[in-house]
């Protein structure tokens, strides 16, 4: 009986060891050590033995019994992990086909570089004021010391509604309705928005673009704080290293007047094609708030100075950007608008 | 303006410093140099030669052989085409070797079988605008006077050996529309004398107030008249640096007489006319507004009519210039002239500006009249071209002047303190260095009481106010010195306004749902200004437009967004979604300006998920900008509030349009484009919504405050129906909301078919619905109590309920 056993025993490892699947080896497990198996049958066969025979006997079945049950659940489990990683495999995708794109749009590349110019001005605590674009003569013109006949008219040709109403020609009306706002308060303010002016559409002029322009006044503003305002700006729009010059220029709103180039952003100032060589860029006009305007904005101007500065969006993101042609910004291009999606930096 | 360098430092001494140099320092000073043009660049080898021998080529109609002497023991033969080449002139001759502007070459060349030994040239294949060509040689070669020498070079004959500035003036500095002018400011850079011209000549015996009476009718507008008269004149060429100059300066030489007033003009920057004296006729010159409907021709040729504010010269009679503008045909200057009437004046800007503006006429006389010309030159303009032209056309000079003066010639007084100087600069420049500045400037001052008490030279018209002190001590001082600060002020919140905070948001989510943004032309025709308006006003129009299609503000901004979207498609992309943020424009509105309203508006068309590798791609429906509308609305706090309903608007499809309604107001609009819309804008099915975003933005929300997460579970039912197709999913769900009690949570729709399964003109619609009770877990018997009575009621309007 013991011999018969032995036998058993390699016989049911070696059919373990060939069972090639999950389902061959339960078939292993009910043909051995199922009810009606052959160790089942030993067991059954006991009461035939000797009572002194038994308990070794007994010993040496569960033994077997314990052995084939231990190779058959350690095969049994290697089976298993077998017929996972086979589904796996089966599973296994191409990682390198595309993604399911994320369908979103984006910001105008001007509303971009307007974003970021209002969000730089906000941190020094200016305010963004608006108004409209339909413009009486008084606060696009008078109001900023251009009266009716003055030679500066010239620079701007404008679209008349009626004699006295026009599309306002710059963002500056917003200045003088926002000083009789203020009433006489020391403020900050940039002023972001459309303008327009009788210019034929072509690849440098358009007849509506944009402008934003900002103006501080209070008590003893001098033009140092503007130097340093627009130094802070330009570092920030245009880099850490940028340098800025002042040149003197004239707005009929401010005296004196300047304008500013920032150090060539291309080739750092040593002259390239967009600096004309030249190792500056003109950017913004700037000055002092002329006395007149205060004046008229109810200000005094033995008390109160101010600084204002105007710059273009458009030819600040065509100098940023590389873009060659104001019209692209007016024609709504996916191609062109589309491109304009990533942070920089 | 061009400044010859040349001419320049007949006034100022520019020696040591080259002309690069000067330019920068005259940009970096204040007025922009915008191009220094070096006019011998690329010229070599240009000599003058002598046209001994002209002969027709037997080969050639066109073209003529010469025989030239180059300054050489021999002749050379050179073919020359010009039609007025002819023997014994002294031309310009570009010699084999010779280089001429864009780098053009000049080597032997054999021409229909006769050698060129070089070539004759014309003023524009030596680099001269053809606008300034005398008209003599504008279609042939320059004939230099009879005295140049052969093998003489001819740039410096012709002015070539010179540096032009090409000034970019700003409104302001109409003092520098003059080589005088210029001569000053770089006097002042370079801490250098000026040197005024000669206006010393002398003068016949016999006054010129025998010969011409001079009557001003509008003394404001004329308040000073100066007429000076020279007598046996003779009419002919300017010498050739007259001429050389003129050129450089981009005028076009005519005649010495004329040449001498042009000359004077850009030295002075003070206009001149010249008037012929026996075609003037009456020996009178007065001064007078324009009659109404009076008619004159101007010198250019073109008849012209007056309005009666346009100021006139006339000689008594009739009108012989328009004042400051524009000479008239009548009195011109001509070949045969022997008594000239200089004119020297001032008139009021303001109504020259007008003038000139009204009659579309603009010379350089009006340019500078209307910027003010200096008081106190127009005299000694008038004594300077008098001795020129005694001095270049033989004329006689008759004694004095006939003038009227009431013009006030006193300079502007301006007192600054230097301590103003210094804190309007944010700067501490010494007084010492202000003083040096000023004299520099030449501008006259005492200080008095440690002020700056300064009489600003009259030909400075931009000098009235101490500010422009500041500018002019800061500018020579250099800008670079100025130090970098901030303002010192009281510190103030910045920051966006709530209504561009929520603007910001709405650009976001549009963007976040997959619009791009777009910017389109506020100017559009007026035959589409107003479609697709939510709300129409009168147009608001210009007065006068570049175009028909850019010529009135519009009312939607629609028609340009869908402009935008067609360009798109038609450029290969076909899945197109863009929207804009901008104001439409109501006539009417408050103080004569129209109402600005802020729109937002939305136009897609195209695939509009999917397109990847997986399928799945379906295009853009009306539910999918309405679904967009509703993503916005709940943006902005206003689900709920936010409603819709049909609506019909032209341009739209009839059955797929809503209107969206605020509190019972139509804020704005969704739907299809018509059929019809989008053939003509060649478009697929596009989707469109635009909205008062102005409004929306403005509603307020109810402060956002947390409702607690339910603690119990809610209970879900779904009822199916069929109903008519006309019946509303809205009517429905009303119907559904007033039976079902408080504990209706949420209504969805989660399924309607209307097809081939279904009988005919009906739909099936299916909703799920949530049952929740915050405070208890709900019982199945009260929910299917509530659903019962929601079935009876839907039942009792007509629908069926499946099961």
């Amino acid at each position: 009986m013991e011999q018969q056993l032995q036998q058993l025993k390699e016989e049911a490892l070696e059919a373990i060891a060939s069972a090639a699947d999950v389902k061959s080896l339960n078939g292993v497990r009910v043909k051995y050590l199922g009810k009606k198996g052959p160790i089942t049958d030993l067991l059954k066969g006991m009461g035939k033995l000797p009572a002194e025979e038994r308990p070794k006997m007994g010993a040496l079945v569960n033994e077997v019994r314990g052995e084939v049950t231990a190779e058959l659940e350690s095969r049994m489990a290697a089976l298993e992990e077998e017929a996972v990683a086979r589904k796996l495999d089966a599973e296994s995708i191409d990682v390198t086909l595309p993604g399911t794109p994320v369908k979103t749009g984006n910001h105008h590349p001007l509303t971009r570089i307007i974003e970021e110019i209002e969000d730089f001005f906000i941190s020094m605590g200016y305010e963004v004021a608006e108004g409209p674009e339909v413009e009486k003569d008084y606060y696009n013109f008078e109001a900023l010391n251009l009266p009716k006949g003055h030679p500066a008219r010239d620079m701007q040709d404008s679209f008349y509604i009626t004699e006295d109403i026009l599309l306002r020609t710059h963002t500056s009306p917003v200045q003088a309705r926002t000083m009789e706002i203020k009433k006489g308060k020391p403020f900050k303010i940039i002023c972001p928005g459309k303008v327009y002016r009788r210019d034929n559409d072509d690849a440098t002029h358009s007849h509506q673009f944009t402008q934003i322009e900002g103006l501080v006044v209070g008590e003893d503003i001098r033009m140092s704080d503007l130097k340093g305002t627009l130094d802070r700006f330009a570092k920030k729009m245009f880099g850490e290293e940028r340098e800025i010059r002042l040149r003197p220029s004239y707005f009929p709103f401010t005296e004196p007047s300047v304008e500013m180039d920032i150090s060539c952003f291309k080739c750092g100032g040593s002259g390239c094609n967009v600096c004309k060589k030249t190792g500056w860029i003109e950017i913004l006009g700037a000055g002092m708030v002329h006395p007149n305007v205060l004046r008229m904005g109810g200000y005094d101007p033995d008390v109160h100075s101010g600084f204002a500065f105007g710059m273009g969006p458009e030819r600040i993101a065509m100098l940023k950007y590389g873009i060659e042609d104001i019209r692209h910004f007016y024609t709504d291009d996916l191609r062109f608008i589309g491109q304009f999606r990533r942070t920089e930096g | 303006m061009k400044i010859s360098l040349n001419w320049l430092s007949d006034y100022v001494d520019i020696e040591g410093v080259e002309p690069a140099e000067l330019a920068e320092k005259i940009t970096r000073s204040g007025i922009e140099v915008d191009a220094v043009d070096d006019r011998s660049k690329g010229l070599k080898n240009i000599v003058v030669g002598h046209v001994l021998e002209c002969n027709r080529h037997p080969q050639a109609d066109k073209l003529n052989i010469c025989r030239v002497d180059v300054g050489e023991e021999e002749p050379s033969q050179i073919i020359c085409g010009a039609p007025n080449v002819a023997a014994g002139q002294k031309v310009v001759v570009a010699r084999p070797g010779a280089r001429l502007p864009g780098g053009v070459k000049i080597k032997k060349a054999k021409l229909r079988g006769e050698e060129s030994h070089g070539m004759i040239c014309s003023l524009q294949e030596l680099g001269f605008d053809g606008k300034v060509v005398p008209k003599a040689y504008a279609s042939g070669i320059y004939v230099l006077p009879a005295d140049a020498r052969p093998g003489e070079d001819a740039l410096a004959l012709l002015g070539l050996d010179d540096t032009v500035l090409e000034l970019d003036l700003t409104p302001n500095r109409s003092d520098a529309l003059s080589m005088l002018g210029v001569a000053y400011e770089t006097a002042a850079i370079l801490s250098r004398d000026v040197k005024l011209p000669e206006t010393a000549h002398e003068e016949a015996a016999e006054p010129a107030s025998g010969h011409l009476s001079l009557r001003i009718d509008a003394p404001e507008a004329n308040p000073l008249y100066a007429a000076k008269i020279v007598r046996n004149v003779k009419v002919g060429e300017s010498p050739e640096w007259l001429k050389a100059r003129l050129m450089a300066a981009g005028v076009r030489p005519l005649n010495n007489i004329v040449d001498i007033t042009n000359y004077v003009l850009m030295e002075y920057g003070q206009p001149l006319h010249a008037f012929d004296y026996d075609r003037l006729g009456t020996g009178e010159i007065a001064v007078r507004h324009a009659a109404e409907g009076e008619v004159i021709q101007t010198l250019d040729g073109t008849e012209r009519k007056l309005e009666p504010h346009h100021l006139l010269i006339t000689n008594g009679r009739q009108p012989v210039a328009i004042a400051g503008v524009m000479g008239g045909a009548n009195s011109e200057v001509h070949d045969g002239t022997t008594t000239v009437v200089i004119e020297a004046a001032y008139f009021d800007p303001a109504s020259v500006r007008k003038t000139s503006r009204e009659l579309g006429l603009r010379s350089d006389a009006s340019t500078r009249f209307e910027k003010g010309v200096d008081t106190n030159r127009v005299i000694e303009a008038g004594e300077r071209a008098a001795a020129l032209m005694a001095d270049l056309a033989g004329g006689e000079v008759l004694s004095g002047t006939v003038l009227f003066d009431a013009l006030d010639k006193e300079p502007k007084r301006v007192t600054v303190s230097p301590d103003f100087i210094n804190e309007r600069l944010g700067m501490k420049i010494p007084f010492e260095e202000m003083e040096e500045i000023l004299d520099r400037l030449q501008f006259p001052y005492e200080a008095v009481n440690g002020q700056f008490v300064i009489d600003a030279p009259t030909r400075r018209v931009d000098i009235s106010i101490p500010e422009d002190i500041v500018e002019e001590i800061a500018r020579l001082y250099g800008y670079d010195e100025i130090p970098a600060t901030l303002p010192v002020m009281e510190s103030l919140p910045g920051g966006l306004t709530l209504y561009q905070k929520k603007r910001r948001s709405v650009r976001r989510y549009l963007e976040g749902a997959g619009l791009y943004q777009a910017i389109t032309y506020s100017l559009t025709s007026e035959q589409e200004s107003q479609q697709f308006a939510l709300e129409t006003a009168p147009v608001t129009r210009l007065l006068m437009p570049m175009s028909e299609e850019r010529s009135t503000l519009r009312q939607s901004l629609l028609p340009h967004l869908l402009e935008a979207v067609t360009y798109n498609t038609a450029r290969q992309t076909s899945s197109v979604a863009l929207y804009e943020v901008g104001s439409v424009f109501l006539g009417k509105g408050e103080d004569g300006l129209p109402a600005e309203v802020e729109h937002a508006a939305g136009a897609v068309t195209g695939e509009w998920t999917g397109g990847g590798w997986q399928g799945g791609q379906k295009p853009v429906d009306f539910y999918t900008v309405k679904g967009i509308v509703e993503g916005l609305a709940a943006e902005l706090g206003l689900s709920g509030k936010l409603t819709f309903r049909k609506g019909a608007m032209d341009g739209l499809h009839p059955g797929r349009t809503a209107d969206v309604l605020l509190d019972g107001e139509r804020v704005g609009i969704i739907g299809q484009l018509h059929p019809s819309e989008q053939k003509a804008r060649d478009l697929k099915d596009t989707i469109v919504f635009e909205l008062n975003l102005e409004r929306l933005l403005k509603e307020k929300t109810e402060p956002l405050l947390y409702t607690p997460v339910p603690k119990f579970p809610s209970i879900s039912r779904d009822i199916a129906l069929v109903v008519p197709k006309a019946i509303q999913a809205a009517t429905l769900q009303t119907t559904i909301r007033a039976n079902a009690g408080n504990m209706l949570k949420d209504i969805r729709v989660f399924d309607v078919y209307e097809g081939d399964r279904m009988e005919e003109g009906l739909k099936s619609i299916a909703f799920s619905l949530t049952y929740l009770d915050p405070e208890r877990t709900l019982t199945d018997e009260e929910v299917s109590e509530a659903h019962c009575r929601i079935v009876a009621a839907l039942e009792e309007e007509g629908a069926q309920v499946r099961n």
